[in-house]
């Protein structure tokens, strides 16, 4: 079990405490185990869980610390793993991508299996798992993001999406030949208000010196070091109480060096009054914004501002120089009178007295959007397993805890709080954003993993045998074992969890020799080429 | 695995006193488990027997990283405190100067993630202080803490974050909650937006 060996002591003890195979010696027979099912108790419990990232890594975390039985086949699309931690988080955020060391932990369980470099619905249908497993939970998150939809979007050149300019900065092999050309002037704007929008923001403008010491890919680094960028500006549809990035972002924005800020303009908050009633965590961010950045502009090289109550309308062009961006055609909007300042208030065009929409261009030489990121069905979902996805939401329809419904009448209904009942599908589950939609930090998908999880051991042990994906005696319970021959049929060249940790020990190395943490692959090639 | 294997094979030829005292160990919340039993409570308190049981084994391992592990206090030093499980379970604890809240949960098997490992840049070692005078004569929790906090489940105007919470001798007699981690559905799950 040496297959960890920068793992401490007292973490492997963690890995030991959810390891099965206890070998039945004196210590498992005077241990009062605890057994969470009893359904089949001759062999394991198989769940497969697709997607290994944060959503499925904690989620498997917990059911394998509370199911002894449960033995876990993680699925993902990339040769290596960690999903949004690895390829979402800024590389400037190294602390948070602490959370991978807890899922080496969970990877180092012997009741755990890495099975990478498999894309399920493509290269595998979902049916070849059917079979073989008790239980499949879908945590494969988000893997688009919306449109604006507005003219010039795709044709113009220099606007790109923030998701896939984020997975180009973190190496992500889809998104590695982005190319971004930030040479084209001194501006910038981002529409939307989230978190990624200031992620893309902070990248844009932070000293490259500092940046190129974290994980971010080489490539871009030689991008960021050309780019012309000089103003920023962050473009949301409504105002400061509705924006929806949280203060840490906010407050590294405002905090970094020779970058100033555009004071936001007084008539956008709310009194004192109601500030001072509102919920905390708002009343802290309201007050940081009002309160600014401290940096003096007339010495700052780069600005930046959040701009509020504008919908883009069209990209232009600037005559001279035809499809490359000029500015960008935004109407104003006003918030909805009733309740302009609740976090979900709603905003109307704005009018002049003329009678036409008040609007406004602004100067944009670079365009990012970044208005949500999006899930889509895994191909097969619907024609292989029965899961009908709710396009309108983007995520697959569950009963809150982790259970996919259906509106189908399958015969297993559930009531629930409000009165309203719920089909479930046996033995179908799904956890992080597949499950609620792209919002939320890493504590938030956490605590959503774990009740999904703690839903499946629950319906493990109840004994309802329509809680098993397959009906009893039906399931070979092989798992991967029984996959592997069809992937193998299929020609797929798969990856281990010791083939992750080859990979990850040649970028370290490779990343040691540039002073950096770690240098990605930017390409699966690359990766395989480790391995093989 | 050979590993554990082999850990869990040592532990036939523990001493009967030493795996006495092993099993009589109060309220085991886990299952058994070699390593993880060294960094427990109430390992001190049978610290003699226990450390006689891995001598008669000549048990060792490779020094590896350690990483937000306790350092056991000094004899008439120990600072009590007490952590209220998500269970309701009160545990007892003694615990050092210097050692903060998150490696002592996790120390005593107490469930709390610390999902970035102690730095300040999640909130998932949410802890409510239960005395609010207590929670007075800490310091003042910094911006970065409280942006964090911020988005913290069961937010409370005593909540800490554990990994931010140093033991000091003014802390003696503490009790901590850790929050319910339970969210039930709200109607703006299922609100367009």
């Amino acid at each position: 079990m040496n297959r960890l060996p920068y793992v401490c002591d007292s973490c492997t003890a963690q890995v030991a405490r959810v390891s099965p195979r206890r070998p039945q010696s004196q210590l498992s027979r005077l241990t009062p185990l605890r057994r969470h099912y009893s359904v089949q108790t001759a062999r394991p419990f198989r769940i497969a869980i697709v997607g290994s990232g944060p959503a499925g890594f904690y989620a498997a975390h917990r059911l394998l610390a509370k199911a002894e039985d449960a033995v876990v086949d993680m699925y993902e699309k990339l040769p290596v793993p960690f999903g949004l931690a690895r390829y979402g988080v800024a590389p400037d955020h190294p602390e948070v991508k602490n959370c991978e060391e807890k899922f080496t932990e969970v990877a180092g369980s012997p009741r755990f299996n890495f099975i990478g470099n498999i894309e399920l619905g493509e290269s595998l249908p979902l049916r070849v798992l059917k079979p073989h497993y008790d239980a499949i939970l879908f945590s494969y998150g988000a893997p688009k993001d919306k449109e604006l939809g507005i003219p010039g979007e795709k044709a113009i050149r220099n606007v790109y999406s923030a998701r896939e300019f984020v997975g180009w900065y973190n190496g992500l092999p889809e998104h590695r030949d982005l190319a971004p050309d930030l040479t084209a002037g001194e501006d910038a704007v981002i529409i939307g208000q989230g978190n990624v929008a200031l992620d893309v923001a902070r990248i844009l403008l932070s000293d490259i010196n500092e940046l190129r010491k974290t994980d971010i890919a080489e490539y871009a680094v030689e991008e960021l070091l050309k780019s012309k960028i000089k103003r920023v500006r962050v473009v949301g549809r409504r105002g400061p109480m509705q924006a929806s990035f949280t203060i840490k972002e906010l407050r590294e924005l405002l905090q970094l060096p020779s970058v100033s800020f555009d004071p936001v303009p007084k008539d956008l908050f709310p009194s004192n009054n109601i500030i001072s009633s509102l919920p905390r965590a708002q009343k802290r961010l309201i007050q940081l914004l009002e309160k600014g950045s401290t940096n003096d502009p007339s010495t700052s090289s780069k600005s930046w501002s959040l701009d509020f109550l504008l919908s883009p309308e069209c990209l232009n062009w600037s005559p001279i120089y035809p499809y490359r961006l000029s500015h960008v055609k935004f109407s104003r909007n006003v918030l909805d009178p009733s309740d302009p300042h609740s976090s979900s208030a709603k905003v109307s065009p704005k009018y002049l007295s003329s009678g036409n929409r008040a609007q406004v261009n602004i100067p944009a030489n670079t365009f990012f959007r970044s208005v949500g990121y999006k899930s889509l069905p895994l191909p097969g979902l619907e024609e292989d397993l029965g899961v009908q996805f709710d396009e309108q939401r983007g995520v697959i329809p569950n009963d809150g805890f982790g259970r996919i419904t259906t509106p189908k009448d399958t015969g297993d209904t559930q009531r629930l709080p409000d009165g309203s009942l719920l089909s479930h599908l046996p033995g179908l589950y799904c956890a992080g954003w597949v499950k609620r939609g792209p919002t939320g930090v890493i504590a938030t998908t956490m605590t959503d993993a774990f009740s999904t999880a703690d839903t499946i051991v629950a319906d493990m042990g109840s004994q309802r045998q329509h809680a098993l994906l397959n009906s009893p005696g039906r399931s070979t319970g092989l798992g991967w074992e029984g996959v592997q021959a069809e992937a193998r049929e299929r020609g797929l060249q798969t990856t281990s969890w010791s083939d992750w940790e080859m990979i990850d020990a040649v970028e370290r190395k490779m990343g040691k020799e540039k002073g950096k943490l770690r240098e990605k692959f930017g390409r699966v090639e690359e990766m395989l080429e480790v391995v093989s | 695995m050979s590993f554990f294997r082999e850990a869990c094979q040592q532990l036939r030829h523990i001493p009967k006193t030493a795996s006495r005292t092993y099993l009589s160990r109060p309220a085991p919340r886990q299952s058994l488990c070699l390593a993880d039993s060294s960094r427990l409570q109430w390992s001190r308190r049978n610290n003699a027997t226990w450390k006689t049981g891995l001598n008669a084994r000549s048990f060792s391992v490779t020094a590896r990283a350690q990483h937000g592990h306790l350092t056991p206090p000094k004899p008439g030093e120990e600072i009590n405190i007490s952590i209220v499980d998500k269970d309701g379970d009160k545990h007892d604890l003694q615990v050092a100067e210097g050692d903060n809240l998150l490696d002592i949960a996790q120390a005593n098997d107490l469930e709390m993630e610390g999902a970035c490992g102690g730095s300040c840049a999640c909130s998932t070692c949410h802890v409510i202080i239960e005395d609010p005078d207590m929670f007075e004569k800490m310091e003042e929790p910094s911006d970065d803490e409280n942006d964090m906090l911020d988005l913290a489940f069961g937010l409370t105007e005593t909540s800490r974050l554990g990994c931010q919470v140093p033991m000091s001798k003014d802390l003696d007699g503490m009790v901590v909650r850790l929050p319910t981690m339970t969210r039930n559905l709200q109607a703006s799950d299922f609100e367009q937006k």
